[in-house]
């Protein structure tokens, strides 16, 4: 067999083990329910409270979103990850090993996916008994769903490990957390981008966040809702553009910036860190 | 040298810089197959900066390395399964069970084997061989100290390497894992193919497990030897007890044979007593690591 291909499958098991690790335990468990049924709750006080003209209610609007923006929560996923993988040594010893990067990275995005389509079920299924107003008859709906879905984990999953591999420590992480609250207030999740200022729409549609809301609003949310949309339409065309390039960019740039991370890690570094947790826990 | 067919380990003239301070100076060694040396050394000699050059994860700022024929710092996935490094754990794959853990990082070595090596190790084979069969599917995180140290050998030979890097193997060990670590070391060499270096402050250990040891100091190594050997090279530091008409002399020197012998040609039978201390290595050490110290500073 192929080097890479033996790494690809080990990788693969990788992944599928430690996705059945995160399902398994309880603090794990606790982690994959507590967004989606705050989310739930959310939905369940928005359901019959109406807004604008369209006749469209807040919370047909807000479900979709909210699938876009937990999507879009895999980059933080991912990050996390890492750098918490770079502290305890996980990506060391995944170094020592043939193709052990290209192997633990394999598993980490199977492990991130799978967790994410999980927790996405976790919430979806339920909040379809809460809300109604969807288009969920249409097999094209689902298409839908499923290509914008990869799509964005194709663009924020790179850009997870780029910031995972900026960060050098689990508290450094904790940083990332205001600027995605910021993002996620202008990127139309719980309120459409519409009714925000023109610059603040602009800045919005730089990210993927606003996208993936928009995709996911595009494949459940019936055509009479894009009158509340930025140019009354869906903009797929766009939404492929977008996400694409962010896709390009972290397909390109996270090589690099994995690289070279993984090239300064050493025993002594770990070490290192191991001294600076101690001294932060005890 | 004669022969460089079976050196598994060649450092020549090996430096490291970090900014205007040299941690190892002109480091120069050989360790052929089979061989299992330790690199002994004060904390703080560059004994692990050494070790992380030759294991590839740290690059060197002059002189020649040579790992299985390979610059470390151009080490090929090829090159990378024929390796074995023993890293300091911490809480790594905690929540992974013993043996999944080995099954997957030893997945990883499947396409390796040549002709005399089967690679990987079969997992169950291996976590008998580092005595964790009890412990086989209980989750890393549950292990003692001990135990943990043993799976990260079970980590570091999953490949079946023909080197095998030990990085101060032992350090927060009691008596007990001590003595079953060095067993278990033990075992491996006897079992053929595998070359080792270790890195280790303790000097006990390294007198216990090492064919050879090279003293690390001060980024330099001022000693190359086998125990016996080292203990040789500080001649002088015997000391001969001995009793003769009723009265006790006490003399150092660096024959103690030669002394008895003229003791007892001179003086025969009134030799009473005798007590020959040989100087042990651990007063060697010392004595080396302090001239090492005085001819630097």
């Amino acid at each position: 067999m192929n080097p890479t291909t033996t790494a690809l499958r080990a990788g693969w098991s990788r992944g599928a083990i430690e996705l059945r690790q995160s399902l398994t335990n309880t603090g794990d468990l606790f982690n994959h329910f507590f967004w989606p049924v705050l989310m739930l709750a959310t939905l369940f006080f928005m359901r019959d409270v109406s807004f604008g003209q369209s006749g469209l209610l807040l919370g047909t609007f807000v479900l979709p979103s909210i699938l876009g923006m937990n999507a879009s929560m895999a980059m933080i996923m991912m990050s996390q990850l890492l750098t918490a993988d770079r502290e305890d040594g996980t990506l060391l010893r995944a170094k020592a090993i043939p193709n052990g990067m290209l192997t633990y990275l394999t598993g980490r995005i199977i492990s991130v996916s799978g967790g994410l389509l999980v927790d996405l079920a976790i919430f979806l299924v339920p909040a379809l008994f809460i809300i109604s107003g969807l288009a969920v008859g249409s097999p094209g709906s689902w298409l839908t769903l499923l290509w914008v879905l990869a799509l964005g984990l194709a663009a924020t999953l790179p850009l997870g490990a780029v910031l995972g591999s900026l960060f050098t420590s689990s508290r450094g992480q904790g940083l990332l957390t205001l600027p995605i609250l910021g993002m996620i207030a202008i990127s139309g999740i719980f309120y459409p981008i519409t009714s925000l200022p023109d610059w603040l729409q602009v800045v919005a549609q730089v990210f993927p966040i606003y996208w993936l809301g928009l995709g996911m609003r595009s494949a459940l949310l019936p055509d009479g809702a894009m009158s509340v949309e930025i140019g009354d339409s869906w903009r797929h065309l766009e939404t492929v553009g977008v996400l694409g390039a962010w896709a390009v960019l972290g397909l390109v740039v996270a090589p690099i910036i994995l690289r070279r991370m993984a090239r300064r890690e050493a025993g002594s570094k770990l070490a290192e860190r191991r001294e600076k947790a101690l001294q932060r826990v005890g | 040298m004669t022969t460089t067919e079976n050196v598994v380990l060649d450092v020549d003239g090996l430096r490291m810089r970090y900014g205007t301070t040299d941690v190892l100076h002109d480091v120069t060694f050989q360790v052929r197959q089979g061989e299992l040396v330790a690199l002994l050394g004060p904390n703080g000699a560059g004994k692990t900066t050494a070790i992380e050059i030759l294991e590839g994860f740290r690059m060197r700022s002059a002189g020649g390395v040579e790992v299985l024929g390979v610059d470390p710092a151009h080490g090929t996935e090829q090159w990378r399964a024929r390796v074995g490094v023993v890293l300091q754990s911490w809480r790594d794959h905690g929540k992974w069970r013993v043996r999944e853990l080995l099954a997957h990082l030893g997945s990883c070595y499947a396409g390796y084997s040549t002709e005399s090596i089967t690679r990987p190790w079969d997992a169950d084979e291996l976590v008998a061989a580092v005595g964790l069969t009890a412990q086989a599917d209980k989750r890393i995180m549950t292990l003692s100290g001990g135990q943990r140290r043993r799976l990260d050998v079970a980590v570091g030979i999953v490949g079946r390497p023909e080197v095998l890097f030990l990085d101060e193997p032992t350090a927060g060990f009691d008596p007990q894992a001590r003595h079953e670590f060095h067993d278990l070391v033990r075992s491996l060499v006897r079992q053929g193919a595998t070359t080792i270096l270790l890195t280790t402050h303790d000097l006990h250990e390294a007198e216990k497990l090492a064919d050879r040891i090279m003293i690390l100091d001060g980024g330099r190594i001022v000693a190359d030897g086998t125990a016996g050997e080292l203990a040789e090279r500080i001649a002088g530091e015997d000391e001969v007890r001995w009793m003769r008409d009723g009265q006790r002399y006490t003399r150092s020197t660096t024959d103690s044979t030669k002394l008895a012998f003229e003791l007892f040609t001179r003086y025969g039978q009134s030799i009473s007593g005798l007590e020959i201390r040989r100087s042990s290595l651990e007063d060697t050490y010392l004595s080396l690591v302090r001239e090492a110290e005085e001819a630097h500073r």
